[in-house]
């Protein structure tokens, strides 16, 4: 009877626990599903074909003048790389440096910065609006990559711009630092206002900024303007890199359109 | 729109026997519309109050113009160390007050954590910007369609027009309103059927003001909107003062429920809870007739 009663204590307490582990995280579990994850994956398409409906390629975002310049302009993700390769090129001011713009190209090249400098340059003095919630406004200068897309001459398959970068993320997990990349549809890279800067504020682009070349996508959120470019990819679809979300960021749960 | 209920107005009158002339006291007060929207809305407010935080913690702090003062923040939520303990402030100005426990630092699991918000008021609890963004979305979206289908029925009903613009005679009497009022002394019989005028000031005021500016500056914050409307910066006067109006705003509608909530529970929380679900009210018996 005692090991009965114990039983039955014990029911009522994993119930009461249970109760109240459901009561309290119920809402935490209800996120955790996977209908709450393709409500998620739904509403970020929604909000991408949205704005894609609403917004012309002429849109462009606001620019402002050197008096609005931040003071201090805030830095998020990585700010100084430690991979070995990039410390060397840090070193040698980027001498060696090659952009790489290959997959999905008919010209597969290789910029160094010199080459693309004497590239058509735009210069752009815009609001950077981090997922955060923070705001800075900065003054960039680059080449539109658009251009550099015509000097590639992409093949009618190419959908999308894949940025690999130079730095990694240490993120815990165990197989090892995490590559850092990211990615924007065709419409965002031939916007008028989408660079690769490699300058800011009339300076060359510092390393806490993305030496030597960091995109900018003026109508979406920061953590799209992927820094330390090392490598730009054409492809069709990018669900066979890192996680499949597009970026470092996507692959965390943010979403793949940053325009809000 | 008045309608009889044959002895359930009695019954749910909790008054003693019902004379013949009050069988016309329960009226069908909120259409089918007004009822489902509002409980929509109840589920969307609460979900985009609390991820709202979650996306406010990432960055606890308001600011005026388009940019962010990183250094002296207008308004900000922190935490340091006091005497080897870590405290939680609120600042706002040169005003400063210590909220350790609930704001800047607050106990996950008996630990004191470093949160804007604490872990109970934000969705998901812990700290997810990633995930607050998305439910944010998701109910944003409903929000507005449920907003729109309010809105459009309510100007096609004439509900607007009938329900919500006070009447002449009721602006004449506003000051006796204000005094009834403070005194919780609520209309009953005839003048029950309409809403009364500071009801209808607020609700007005709410639907047509507070819960626009509330969307209008949400949008302000999105950098593709802002590309296409730039006018948008201009009427809120920057995107981190549209991000501080956005939350000075959603705590508006906080102060709105929470003095909406207080009036049903003294107004009579079983009549006001029967009309929002059934449509039914009892609009009582005339003043100095009962008792």
């Amino acid at each position: 009877m005692a090991e009965r009663s114990t039983t039955r204590r014990t029911l009522l307490i994993r119930g009461a626990a249970a109760f109240g582990a459901f009561s309290l995280s119920g809402c935490d579990r209800i996120i955790q599903s996977k209908f709450a994850h393709k409500a998620f994956a739904n509403v970020d398409a929604l909000n991408r074909t949205t704005q894609e409906a609403i917004l012309d390629q002429a849109a462009l975002a606001p620019e402002y003048t050197r008096d609005d310049l931040s003071q201090l302009f805030y830095a998020n993700g990585s700010t100084d790389p430690d991979d070995a390769d990039y410390k060397k090129m840090v070193g040698e001011r980027f001498a060696s440096y090659k952009l790489v713009v290959d997959g999905l190209v008919e010209h597969p090249q290789q910029l160094s910065l010199a080459e693309l400098r004497a590239l058509p340059t735009r210069t752009q003095i815009t609001r950077h609006d981090c997922v955060e919630g923070w705001s800075c406004i900065g003054e960039w200068t680059g080449t539109p990559l658009a251009g550099v897309l015509d000097r590639a001459v992409l093949k009618s398959a190419a959908r999308y711009v894949l940025f690999h970068c130079f730095d990694t993320m240490d993120d815990g997990d165990l197989s090892g630092p995490t590559p850092f990349y990211g990615s924007i549809d065709l419409a965002a890279a031939r916007h008028p206002q989408t660079i690769l800067a490699y300058e800011m504020n009339g300076e060359p682009l510092p390393v806490k900024y993305g030496a030597p070349l960091r995109v900018r996508v003026e109508r979406q959120l920061g953590y799209k303007m992927t820094k330390y470019i090392k490598r730009i990819e054409l492809v069709d679809d990018f669900s066979k890199f890192g996680k499949g979300k597009g970026g470092y960021w996507e692959d965390n749960g943010y979403q793949w359109y940053a325009g809000i | 729109m008045t309608q009889t209920i044959s002895n359930e107005g009695e019954a749910t009158a909790g008054g003693g026997a019902a004379l013949p002339r009050d069988r016309q006291r329960v009226i069908k007060r909120h259409s089918l519309v007004v009822r489902l929207t509002h409980w929509v809305n109840v589920l969307c407010l609460t979900m985009l109050l609390m991820s709202g935080l979650q996306i406010f913690n990432a960055r606890p702090q308001l600011d005026f113009g388009n940019k962010t003062d990183f250094d002296h923040p207008p308004a900000s939520i922190s935490s340091s160390e006091v005497d080897g303990q870590q405290h939680g402030f609120v600042q706002i100005g040169s005003f400063k007050i210590d909220t350790t426990g609930i704001l800047g630092i607050s106990y996950v699991d008996g630990e004191p954590t470093e949160r804007g918000f604490p872990a109970w008021a934000t969705l998901p609890s812990e700290q997810d910007l990633a995930t607050g963004r998305s439910i944010h979305f998701v109910f944003a979206w409903l929000f507005v369609a449920n907003g729109l289908i309010y809105l459009i029925s309510g100007f096609i009903s004439r509900h607007f027009s009938r329900d919500l613009a006070p009447s002449k005679y009721q602006w004449r009497h506003i000051g006796r309103s204000i005094l009834e009022h403070a005194r919780l002394r609520f209309p009953r019989g005839e003048e029950a059927r309409q809403y009364n005028i500071l009801q209808k000031l607020t609700y007005f005021l709410v639907v047509f003001v507070l819960l626009p500016v509330l969307v209008l500056a949400g949008w302000t914050m999105s950098p593709g909107l802002d590309a296409k409307f730039p006018l948008l910066l201009d009427v809120f006067g920057g995107r981190q003062t549209a991000r501080s109006i956005h939350f000075i705003a959603a705590f508006g509608v906080v102060l709105f429920v929470l003095v909406h909530i207080a009036l049903v529970l003294v107004s009579g929380v079983f009549n006001n809870m029967r009309s929002m679900i059934t449509g039914w009210y009892d609009i009582g018996r005339e003043e100095g007739t009962h008792g």
